[in-house]
C-alpha cells in the first residue's frame, strides 16, 4: 500500500466529501422528481390522448414529446402540454369538450409520430380507443327526461353503432317512450364528438379514459348462460320441479295461504 | 522582405472581425437553428417540423436527440427504424464536429447563460460556484435511473433545455420564464451554474467528446504570453490549462478535455493567435516564435 502523505490525506478527504455532498444533493433531485413523475404519470380525466396511443405508463416513456403529431393534425386539435398543464409536461392530449377528434381515414398524427408512443399498427380509425363515451348524469341528460334530444347520438361519426338509442316507457307521463342513449364500447372510438355536442351547460355524456370507464369482471368468473350455450348443456346439476312430501289430502300455497286442505 | 510579411501577419492590431468571429458565427448558428424551427409555427413555412427532442426536415430527413432516445431504452421502450435512423445521424454528427457543439452551437440556454456570463464580468459579480465541475455526470447518472426506476422519461417532466424550446414553438412562454431563472441564477447566484455543472444534457454530449473529432488546439502555445484571456472568456476554464501550458511535458496542445464546448471564444480573444480548430490527431505545435523576435528597423 502507498504511503499516505498529510498531502493525499486532504485531497483524498476533500474528494470523499464533495463526491458525497454532490450525490446527496443529487438524490434529494431524484426524489422530488420522483414525486413529481408519480404525479405526472396520472393523466386528467378529461385529457384524452391521441389515437393509437399506448396505455398511459408506456405512452409516457416512448413519447419523447417533439410534437410531431400535433403539427400533422389537420384540425389543430392536439396541444403539448405545458408545464403547467396537468398532462406530463410536453406530451400531446386533447380535450373533447373543448375540441374533439375528426378521426381522419388516413389518421396523420399516427404516422408522424417517430417513436412507438402511437401504435403504428393502428390502420383503422374506427379501431382506435382514445377513451369511451359514458352518458354519466341522467338526472340532466334530455333523453332521459322523454325530450327528443339525440343529439349525442347524431353527431356521432359511427352513426346508431356506437350510441343507441332504446326505447323504454315513460312512467312520468305515463303514455310516450323515453329514447335512452346507450353507448357501446366495441364500436366507441372515444372521439368526444358527443361531448362536445352535447347540449347542456356541463356535458352528461363525458368521454373518459377507458380506465375509469370499464368494470372488468374477476378473471376466473363465468357467466353461467354463456358456458351452458358453450357447452350445449347445463353445468350443473339440472332443476328438477320441487315436490312437498306432505300427508294425503294437503297442499302448500306459496301466495301465504300455507298449508291447505285439497 | 520576410520580417515585413510576418509582420504585417502578427504584429498587427488584430480587427474587430477576428476579435468576434467564432462567436458571431456560433451566434448566427444557433439563431439561424432556432429560425428555421420557428419558421413553422410562426409563418407557416414547414422546412422544419418538431423540436430538437425529434424533428423532421424536409418531409424527409429525422434527427432524434439521443438523450432522449436513450432515456427512453432505460424506460423499457424500444426504438422505431425512424428514431433509431434519426438517432444515429445527430451521434455520427456530433461525433465528427465534438459533442458539446451541441451547447455552444445549438441550445437555446446556451445564449441566456453566455450573456449572463458577459454581464458578470462586465458588472464584475464575483460569486462563485456553488456546485463541483462533476455535477452534471451525477444529475445525468440520476436521469437514466430516473427513468429505470419510474419507467417514464422522469427527467423530460423537467428538463428546461427541451421545455424552452418546445414552449416557444407551441405559444406557452411560461417556458421563457424558467430560461429567464437560469440566466438569473447564473447571473446572481453561481457562476456558469447550468451549463457548466448542472445540466445533464451537457455531460451526456459530453461524452461524445471522447471521440470527437474537430477539437481546439493551442498549436501556437510557445507564444502565449500568459494574459490569461482565454481563461477569463472559457465557460470551462479547466479544460484550458494542461493544452496551454504542457509544452513542458509533452502533452498535445490539442484540447481533448470531453468538456470543451468548440465554441471558439479562446481563438477569439488571444491576441497572440495561440489557438485554432483542428482535428483531434494534428498534435503539431509550431515553434517559430514570431512575436518574440525583434522588430524589424
Amino acid at each position: 500500500m502507498k504511503a499516505t502523505t498529510p498531502q493525499t490525506n486532504i485531497a483524498r478527504r476533500r474528494f470523499l466529501s464533495e463526491t458525497a455532498r454532490t450525490v446527496c444533493g443529487v438524490s434529494f433531485v431524484g426524489l422530488g422528481l420522483g414525486f413529481y413523475t408519480q404525479k405526472a404519470l396520472s393523466l386528467p380525466a378529461t385529457s384524452l390522448r391521441p389515437p393509437g396511443a399506448l396505455n398511459e405508463k408506456d405512452f409516457q416513456a416512448a413519447c419523447v414529446r417533439c410534437g410531431l403529431c400535433v403539427r400533422d393534425c389537420p384540425y389543430n386539435i392536439l396541444k403539448l402540454a405545458d408545464i403547467i398543464d396537468q398532462a406530463a409536461t410536453g406530451t400531446p392530449y386533447f380535450e373533447a369538450r373543448k375540441i374533439p377528434c375528426e378521426m381522419c381515414e388516413d389518421i396523420p398524427c399516427v404516422v408522424a409520430c417517430p417513436t412507438n408512443a402511437l401504435d403504428k399498427s393502428l390502420t383503422n380509425i374506427d379501431d382506435a380507443r382514445m377513451g369511451l363515451a359514458v352518458l354519466i348524469d341522467q338526472e340532466t341528460c334530455l333523453n332521459f327526461q322523454g325530450l327528443r334530444c339525440d343529439v349525442c347520438h347524431r353527431v356521432c361519426p359511427l352513426l346508431n353503432e356506437a350510441i343507441t338509442l332504446e326505447p323504454q316507457h315513460n312512467t312520468r307521463s305515463g303514455k310516450h317512450a323515453l329514447f335512452i342513449p346507450v353507448v357501446h364500447s366495441d364500436k366507441c372510438t372515444g372521439c368526444g364528438k358527443c361531448e362536445r355536442a352535447c347540449v347542456l351547460e356541463e356535458a352528461a355524456i363525458k368521454v373518459l379514459p377507458i380506465s375509469l370507464a370499464k368494470g372488468e369482471l374477476g378473471h376466473h368468473y363465468r357467466w353461467g348462460w354463456k358456458e351452458k350455450e358453450k357447452a350445449g348443456e347445463s353445468l350443473v346439476t339440472p332443476d328438477v320441479k320441487h315436490q312437498y312430501n306432505l300427508p294425503e289430502g294437503l297442499k302448500y300455497d306459496h301466495a301465504g295461504e300455507g298449508l291447505q286442505k285439497e | 522582405m520576410h520580417t515585413v510579411i510576418k509582420q504585417n501577419l502578427f504584429e498587427r492590431k488584430r480587427s474587430w472581425l477576428q476579435n468576434y468571429k467564432w462567436l458571431i458565427f456560433r451566434r448566427l448558428s444557433q439563431i439561424t437553428i432556432f429560425s428555421l424551427f420557428m419558421l413553422g409555427p410562426w409563418f407557416d413555412i414547414w422546412i422544419i417540423k418538431g423540436n430538437l427532442s425529434s424533428s423532421l426536415t424536409l418531409d424527409v430527413l429525422p434527427l432524434t436527440d439521443p438523450f432522449i432516445a436513450i432515456q427512453s431504452l432505460f424506460a423499457g421502450q424500444s426504438l422505431t427504424t425512424v428514431a433509431l435512423t434519426g438517432v444515429l445521424i445527430i451521434s455520427l454528427f456530433y461525433i465528427l464536429v465534438g459533442g458539446r457543439v451541441y451547447c455552444s452551437w445549438v441550445c437555446p440556454i446556451n445564449i441566456a447563460t453566455d450573456c449572463a456570463s458577459w454581464l458578470r464580468k462586465k458588472f464584475n459579480i464575483k460569486s462563485s460556484s456553488l456546485f463541483p465541475r462533476n455535477t452534471r455526470y451525477w444529475l445525468l447518472a440520476m436521469t437514466f435511473i430516473m427513468a429505470l426506476i419510474t419507467g417514464t422519461l422522469s427527467w423530460e417532466l423537467i428538463n428546461p433545455v427541451t421545455l424552452v424550446q418546445r414552449g416557444i414553438i407551441s405559444g406557452l412562454w411560461i417556458s421563457v420564464a424558467i430560461m429567464l431563472m437560469i440566466f438569473l441564477f447564473d447571473l446572481l447566484i453561481s457562476r456558469d451554474a447550468w451549463c457548466g455543472h448542472i445540466c445533464p444534457v451537457g455531460a451526456f454530449y459530453s461524452l461524445f467528446g471522447r471521440i470527437g473529432l474537430i477539437r481546439v488546439s493551442a498549436y501556437h502555445r510557445d507564444n502565449c504570453n500568459d494574459c490569461m484571456d482565454c481563461f477569463v472568456v472559457c465557460p470551462e476554464e479547466q479544460v484550458i490549462k494542461s493544452a496551454l501550458r504542457g509544452a513542458k511535458n509533452n502533452i498535445s496542445p490539442v484540447i481533448l478535455e470531453i468538456n470543451c464546448t468548440n465554441c471558439g471564444r479562446c481563438i477569439d480573444v488571444c491576441d497572440k493567435n495561440v489557438f485554432k480548430f483542428t482535428h483531434r490527431f494534428n498534435h503539431s505545435t509550431t515553434s517559430f516564435n514570431f512575436l518574440n523576435q525583434e522588430p524589424p528597423q
